[in-house]
């Protein structure tokens, strides 16, 4: 009789990935991280849409607004992923930012036609838990946090 | 990830294959406002072969309905899957478009 194959239980994967500030290389992060996603089995939906649109989002953030694009500074991803839920922390190096202060309804009828102004709004739509803490050390930033639970 | 752009009789169809996200927006934006400035009026845009779009990527689609509405235009959407149906109710943009299930009805529905 053959033996069997060890439970996904028992597995979890740990990866760091560190950028510049170029929105070129969110893609391709997206993919390193949604890749183990798939392999514990999250479901297409997480795999279609959670996971990379909040991922997308967090990231372009820490480039865009946090590290404005800067070539001297880089964004830090570090992912946990294992069969019962995603951590992914999104390390920039700018200025302190209040997560909760941005609070406007994207979804208001008078906020529809903004171009801008969805990214928190998604990222906490598609994630369970979106929080932010400082980056203590060297150098100093803010840290986002993603949780998602597998589905 | 690219966008790929042809004619059907009077309609502008663009094609975007993979993701549409701030990385690549600023592409869409500018082939479709070319073809505004050349006189085109009716636009549609099909996402059968798209992944995922980022808020970079809606905020370029609404800058684009406006940008046609104002020049006397239409932009309709076409083909999204379960996921980027999901993502437009989300953000409600569902009530700011037209958005038919196939590229055929898109097309019959100007």
């Amino acid at each position: 009789m053959a033996a069997s194959l060890p439970s996904d239980a028992g597995l979890r994967v740990n990866l760091e990935v560190e950028i510049p500030s170029d929105v070129a290389y969110i893609e391709r992060v997206v993919e390193l991280i949604r890749h183990p996603c798939a392999e514990l089995a999250y479901n297409a939906h997480q795999l279609a849409l959670n996971v990379p649109v909040a991922l997308s989002e967090a990231i372009s953030n820490a480039i865009l607004r946090a590290n404005n694009e800067d070539p001297d500074k880089r964004v830090r991803v570090r992912a946990a992923v294992d069969t019962m839920r995603l951590v992914v922390d999104v390390q920039d190096e700018g200025e302190p930012f209040d997560l909760d202060g941005n609070i406007r309804d994207a979804t208001d009828p008078l906020n529809i036609e903004r171009e801008d102004g969805r990214g928190l709004f998604l990222m906490r739509a598609l994630m369970d838990r979106v929080e932010r803490f400082d980056a203590n050390g060297s150098p100093h930033g803010n840290i986002v946090r993603l949780i998602l639970r597998r589905a | 990830m690219s966008f790929t752009i042809k004619k059907e009789g009077e309609i502008v169809v663009v094609d975007v294959e993979g993701q549409l996200i701030v990385g690549n927006r600023q592409e869409l934006k500018q082939k479709v406002l070319d073809e505004l400035e050349r006189g085109e009026k009716k636009f549609l845009i099909d996402f059968a072969q798209t992944g995922y779009i980022d808020s970079s990527g809606l905020g370029v689609l609404v800058s684009l309905s406006k940008k046609i509405r104002e020049q006397g235009g239409e932009l309709r959407l076409a083909n999204l899957n379960d996921d980027l149906k999901t993502l437009f109710e989300l953000t409600k943009l569902d009530t700011l478009f037209q958005i038919s299930d196939t590229r055929d009805r898109a097309l019959a529905s100007f």
